[in-house]
């Protein structure tokens, strides 16, 4: 019974942590070059809508998923505009962002309401690998493809931004926007792509959610993942790898919180500790010496002008 | 560079009245692109602008309603100038509001007191409680310069779970059956309406009167002549000798206290108990900092920018019953409004002039100084 | 190179760099006039002058990054134009600028690949990490390719920037004021980097205003004063006391009588002062020295010797580390800004326009900056704007400032203005002690006329006034003593009236003994 319990946390916190990693992963990108996207939030629920709209005309999920990636990177693209192109300040920029998202995607998906996806993500069961005893069942059983999809990307994000060149880019106009632009970086350009490409991946983790986990749709459905996901990337200290153990522990916080652990800790104190836990960790680099280790990009949320040498 | 003839060219501070066309454009901008939002719903715009402004405003019934949204969105807002004043982007609004509702409910439901205290310790209580919900963040960015964006936005969702599990547990009403709320509160500790509607003149008054003090504050006091320092130039204000810890913590009980009090008028005012958090508060902490940007660090401009919202906000319910078109409708319309507002911001920061070629190479020259 | 390895290259070989006739104006400024400046193969030739004589303007013309208005330049002959930095890059130009350039939290090779041409998408850096290893055996400039930039010392940050210009095909390197942020031990290692270079035949520009280190590295030297050439020699001509005459000219104004001498009393003392500075070395030393009431004491020295350090202990925006200061036989040292201001202390700050005033606020109410929290400006927590308003009106009247009215913005007053309002804010307490530093840079001739009258004002009323200035004719004008700083260290006080430009040149340097 014990065992069960533990196997099936590990299974749904692995389910639950899939939206969370999808968007976090966009988000780290995102910082990583320089730009906060307070966004998050109206990127997921603008793709959740669209993702299930496309889904129940076409009965195509993965035309689906496609189109809500294009959603989440053209909301993406609206950020980069109003925050690099027209400077506007880039918190305001993104919560606004998620203001209109949320309004939004409650008019667009009105009618959709309760609604069953006609043709949801189908689960998979991986060969071989569910065959292991135990941790066969808990991870490699019934689970969507973009579960996997999303460790895959995380892997392949950390290599890129660590071992490549567009990684190496990437970086420098996060971390030192001068150094870069002398070096002949089209610094606004870089961060451009790279907000785009977060809101890619901010549209992807919404629509799991509306294709894949509960395939229907909710008003306000993604309920504050997408401010999870901003709390990840600073809890995971803007790291793609360690991302997947982040999402995987705040997934199974949330999925704790539903079962019968709700006897000994309120289910509530479960789901706000992501919260309390970016904090004290924002608390601890800023006391602790590994600010320049594991701190923020240095130039994160800084407008950057070549005017001003 | 230029375009047809005309260029761009950085100013030092716009006029007065630059910024309030500026701004009424925007605001404008997104009441048309909402037109477009009726007629994609089938509605004739005008006939359904109509509507909204009949219902809101030219009846005192209705127009009770757009105060009973302003009124929060007044404390709150006001709280948030004075923060963005001091350059502390308080985002945790929302948050406070519900730990003044918490505040406020705590002391209702569990405080033996005599009738005529009820009221002001509801509001003491309240105001406490926000002021506490903004202190750590405070603390964490004077003292080691934990950006106050993100913690402001974290303590947020921390004080709406607190709130989900009071009225889930320890305070969940015994007489209840399956929802999640408190008991109601005595009568007592319910706030006195206006005649014929749902509007409680005590909040009200008091967001006047917090309107007035913090335009006092910045315009008179030594206080506000400090955060002013503080806000526009940090390095003037430490040769000054601004003490940077006391101030800012002052300015954020201040302004996290103001959203505590706007909580205790929601609960205390209309719900008559604490309930789930979403219900509470739809948002105004958010919206609030519409009405702080609008206002554009004016304490007094907030009685304009607030009660525009909370006309959006009242809308948006007329919108719905009358209208027949979904409750997100206002949630829309904010973010229009904030996307309009930001989208005119290099308007402000630039004029338009015509291109003198004479000119223009020595500018351009000079430039690289 | 085509060169060998020769030690002093004859003048008949081309000039790898020649500007002539460069003119650069800013608004008020004549930065850069007629100047004309070349560079042969194997040479390191030395820029010299003072702050704001024009040397950095010159380099960032010869950079791109400001096109000059007249002139013209060409490299090895041929005639060339640079609109942005990039094109300067490509004809061979690399600038080592006084900030660094760098990603703290990259590699060394990373930053050094960052704009490289030519890098695989695959570890992009990883071939490049040997050839910075044997470029680096070249020319002595030993670093870890694989080091983050943040763990580096300055010294060994300043050799990636170099290291990047070599990589990325520099011929003409320009290195500004590159031993300021050195210790004298990696000074020494950069000397011996560049004349590796000189040997290996590259062309080096040598920026700098000090002049022991120029007598020691340059070939030739060219010295700037006032944005124009004054002298050009090779080094064999040269000698620190004919450069530091070429550098800050002759004195022409005459000595302004002083109608009472000094009081026999300290105002100010200083006991044993020692202060680290944000990286946590030395920035004084165990510096004692006083103050007498109605003195004016002169500090000169040359930039980042101490007198930043010195000017914010006694303002109170930093504490320091050892030592005692006293005020009026008051120990004052671990006052803060606030404290001092109450205990008499006025401070006309370096830069004005972001510590000195709040740009966006009134004139009033930057008249009232430190005195708002005390009456008769405040009462119960309360500001009256009616005295703060009649105090304002008086203080424009008074100190002659030129502005439409008190509620003007401050950001719209010329620098002149600027500075008076904050002498008239400053100098209205009646302190005990002015500290000024660099109270005329940048203004005009009436407006250093008149800071100068009121700082001589202040002296006859019995103040103490400390004066950090870098225009040594000011301080050989208005102060009774000099005091010299040289890396922190008092190098000696002389007697205004009798010492010579020269002996305050040599102790500058760190000379103490030829004085």
């Amino acid at each position: 019974m014990e065992l069960d319990l533990i196997l099936n946390t590990i299974a749904r916190a692995l389910a639950f942590s899939t939206p969370l990693l999808w968007a976090a992963l966009g988000e780290i990108y995102a910082e990583r070059s320089g730009v906060v996207n307070l966004g998050v939030e109206g990127m997921m629920v603008m793709g959740a809508v669209v993702g299930f709209m496309v889904g129940q005309a076409t009965g195509i999920p993965y035309l689906a998923l496609l189109v809500a990636a294009l959603v989440g990177a053209l909301m993406g693209l609206a950020h980069a505009f109003f925050s690099i192109t027209l400077n506007a300040n880039q918190f305001v920029s993104g919560l606004a962002l998620t203001i209109f998202g949320l309004g939004l995607s409650g008019l667009l998906g009105r009618s959709y309401v309760g609604q069953p996806l006609q043709v949801p993500m189908k689960s998979v069961t991986v060969p071989f690998l569910s065959d292991i005893p135990l941790l066969g069942q808990a991870l490699f059983t019934d689970q969507k493809l973009l579960t996997y999809a999303g460790l895959i990307v995380a892997l392949l994000l950390y290599f890129v931004l660590n071992y490549t060149r567009w990684g190496m880019t990437l970086r420098s106009v996060g971390e030192s926007p001068r150094a870069a632009d002398t070096a002949g970086i089209p610094v606004n350009r870089v961060r451009y792509i790279a907000v785009a490409f977060g809101g890619l991946l901010a549209g992807v983790a919404g629509a799991y959610l509306s294709l894949a986990y509960r395939p229907s749709w909710g008003e306000g459905m993604t309920n504050g993942m997408g401010w999870i996901a901003l709390a990840l990337t600073i809890f995971a200290l803007w790291d793609p790898l360690r991302a997947i153990g982040a999402s995987f522990l705040f997934g199974a916080f949330f999925y704790l919180s539903f079962t019968k652990l709700q006897t000994v800790i309120a289910p509530e104190l479960l789901t706000m500790m992501p919260y309390i836990m970016t904090i004290v960790a924002l608390t601890v680099i800023a006391l602790g010496q590994g600010k320049r280790a594991f701190g923020a990009p240095e130039a994160l949320g800084l407008p950057y002008h070549r005017g001003e040498r | 560079m230029s375009f047809l003839g005309y260029r761009l060219e950085p100013r030092a501070k716009p006029p007065g009245y630059v910024v309030f066309l500026y701004s009424f454009a925007a605001v404008l901008i997104a009441l048309i692109i909402t037109g477009f939002i009726f007629i994609a719903f089938g509605l004739n715009p005008f006939s359904a602008y109509a509507t909204v402004i009949q219902k809101t405003l030219l009846s005192w019934r209705g127009f009770s309603q757009v105060l009973l949204k302003t009124v929060p969105l007044l404390l709150t807002g006001v709280g948030l100038v004075l923060a963005f004043r001091a350059q502390f982007w308080n985002i945790g609004a929302e948050g406070q509001i519900l730990a003044g509702a918490a505040a406020a409910a705590g002391v209702a439901l569990f405080m033996p007191l005599p009738p005529f205290l009820g009221i002001p310790a509801m509001f003491l209580a309240g105001f406490i409680a926000g002021g506490i919900w903004g202190f750590l963040p405070a603390l964490l960015k004077v003292r080691l310069g934990v950006n106050e964006i993100i913690t402001t936005l974290m303590m947020n969702y921390i004080m709406l779970y607190i709130v989900r599990w009071l009225i889930n547990g320890p305070w969940k009403g015994k007489n209840v059956r399956g929802f999640s709320e408190s008991d109601k509160f005595d009568a007592s500790f319910v706030l006195p309406l206006f005649k014929g509607t749902r509007l409680n003149w005590p909040t009200l008054l008091i967001a006047l009167l917090f309107v007035l003090f913090i335009f006092f504050l910045l315009a008179r006091m030594k206080l506000g002549f400090e955060i002013r320092m503080m806000g526009e130039s940090p390095e003037a204000a430490h040769y000054a000798g601004v003490n940077f810890l006391t101030t800012t913590i002052l300015l954020v009980l201040l302004s996290a206290g103001a959203a505590g009090l706007a909580g205790v008028g929601e609960v205390a005012g209309i719900h008559k108990k604490l309930l789930e958090p979403t219900s509470i508060s739809q948002g105004f902490g958010y919206t609030a900092i519409i009405v702080a940007l609008l206002a554009r660090g004016n304490p007094l401009a907030t009685l304009a920018t607030a009660l525009l919202l909370g006309w959006v906000f009242a809308s948006g319910d007329v919108m719905k019953v009358s209208l027949r078109l979904p409750d997100q409708m206002s949630g829309v319309i904010n973010g229009l409004l904030l996307l309009c507002i930001i989208g005119i911001e290099p308007l402000l920061r630039y004029r338009i002039v015509r291109v003198n070629g004479a000119k223009l190479g020595e500018r351009e020259a000079s430039s690289g100084t | 190179m085509v060169l060998s390895a020769t030690e002093s290259p004859p003048a008949t070989i081309p000039h790898r760099l020649s500007m002539k006739g460069i003119t650069k104006r800013f608004p008020g400024v004549l930065a850069n006039d007629n100047v004309s400046f070349d560079v042969r193969p194997g040479e390191v030739h030395a820029l010299l002058g003072e702050n704001g004589a024009g040397k950095t303007t010159l380099m960032n013309i010869l950079y791109g990054i400001y096109q000059a208005d007249s002139g013209s330049m060409s490299i090895n002959g041929k005639p060339v134009q640079f609109r942005s930095p990039k094109d300067a890059m490509r004809e061979g130009i690399g600038l080592v600028a006084q900030h660094f350039h760098l990603a703290r939290r990259h590699s060394v090779a990373e930053n050094i690949g960052l704009g490289l041409g030519g890098t695989h998408f695959f570890y992009p850096v990883r071939a490049l990490e040997t050839q910075i290893k044997t470029l680096g055996e070249t020319y002595g400039l030993a670093v870890d390719p694989k080091a983050k930039v943040w763990q580096l010392s300055p010294g060994e940050q300043q050799r990636v920037e170099i290291l990047k210009a070599l990589i990325q095909g520099a011929k003409i390197l320009i290195l500004d004021e590159p031993t300021s942020v050195l210790t004298p031990q990696e000074a020494e290692s950069l000397f011996a980097v560049l004349r590796r270079m000189r040997a290996e035949g590259e062309a080096v520009i040598f920026i700098s205003h000090k002049l022991d280190e120029v007598m020691e590295i340059a070939d030739r030297i060219t010295v700037l004063r006032k944005g124009a050439v004054v002298t050009s020699m090779d080094k064999a001509e040269a000698s620190p006391e004919l450069l530091a005459q070429h550098m800050m000219g002759k004195a022409v104004a005459p000595l302004r009588p002083k109608t009472k001498p000094p009081v026999a009393k300290n105002v100010l003392e200083l006991k044993n002062v020692s202060v680290k500075n944000k990286r946590g070395m030395n920035a004084l030393k165990s510096v004692s020295f006083e103050l007498h009431h109605g003195e004016i004491l002169g500090v000169a020295g040359v930039a980042g010797n101490g007198q930043a350090e010195l000017i914010e202990i006694l303002t109170g925006l930093h504490q320091p580390n050892e030592g005692q200061i006293m005020l009026d036989g008051k120990d004052i040292t671990s006052l803060n800004a606030k404290g001092l201001f109450e205990a008499g202390v006025a401070h006309i700050p370096e830069d004005r326009n972001h510590m000195g005033v709040v740009p966006s606020m009134t004139v009033s109410e930057n008249l009232v900056l430190r005195q708002y929290r005390y009456p008769p400006f405040v009462q119960m927590g309360l500001l009256n704007w009616a005295k703060v308003n009649s105090f304002a009106q008086s203080s424009i009247k008074d100190y002659q400032i030129a502005t439409p009215s008190r509620d003007t913005l401050t950001r719209l007053l010329s620098g002149g203005n600027v500075q008076k309002v904050i002498l008239a804010r400053e100098l209205s307490g009646e302190p005990r002690l002015v500290v000024a530093a660099h109270p005329t840079y940048g203004l005009d001739v009436s407006a250093t006329a008149l800071t100068h009258d009121l700082l001589l004002k202040q002296r006859e009323r019995g103040a103490g006034v400390l004066l950090v200035s870098e225009d040594l004719d000011e301080l050989l004008k208005l102060a009774d003593r000099i005091l010299v700083l040289f890396a922190g260290e008092l190098m000696g006080v002389v007697d205004a009236a009798t010492t010579s430009r020269e002996t305050i040149g040599l102790l500058m340097v760190g000379r103490r003994a030829a004085a």
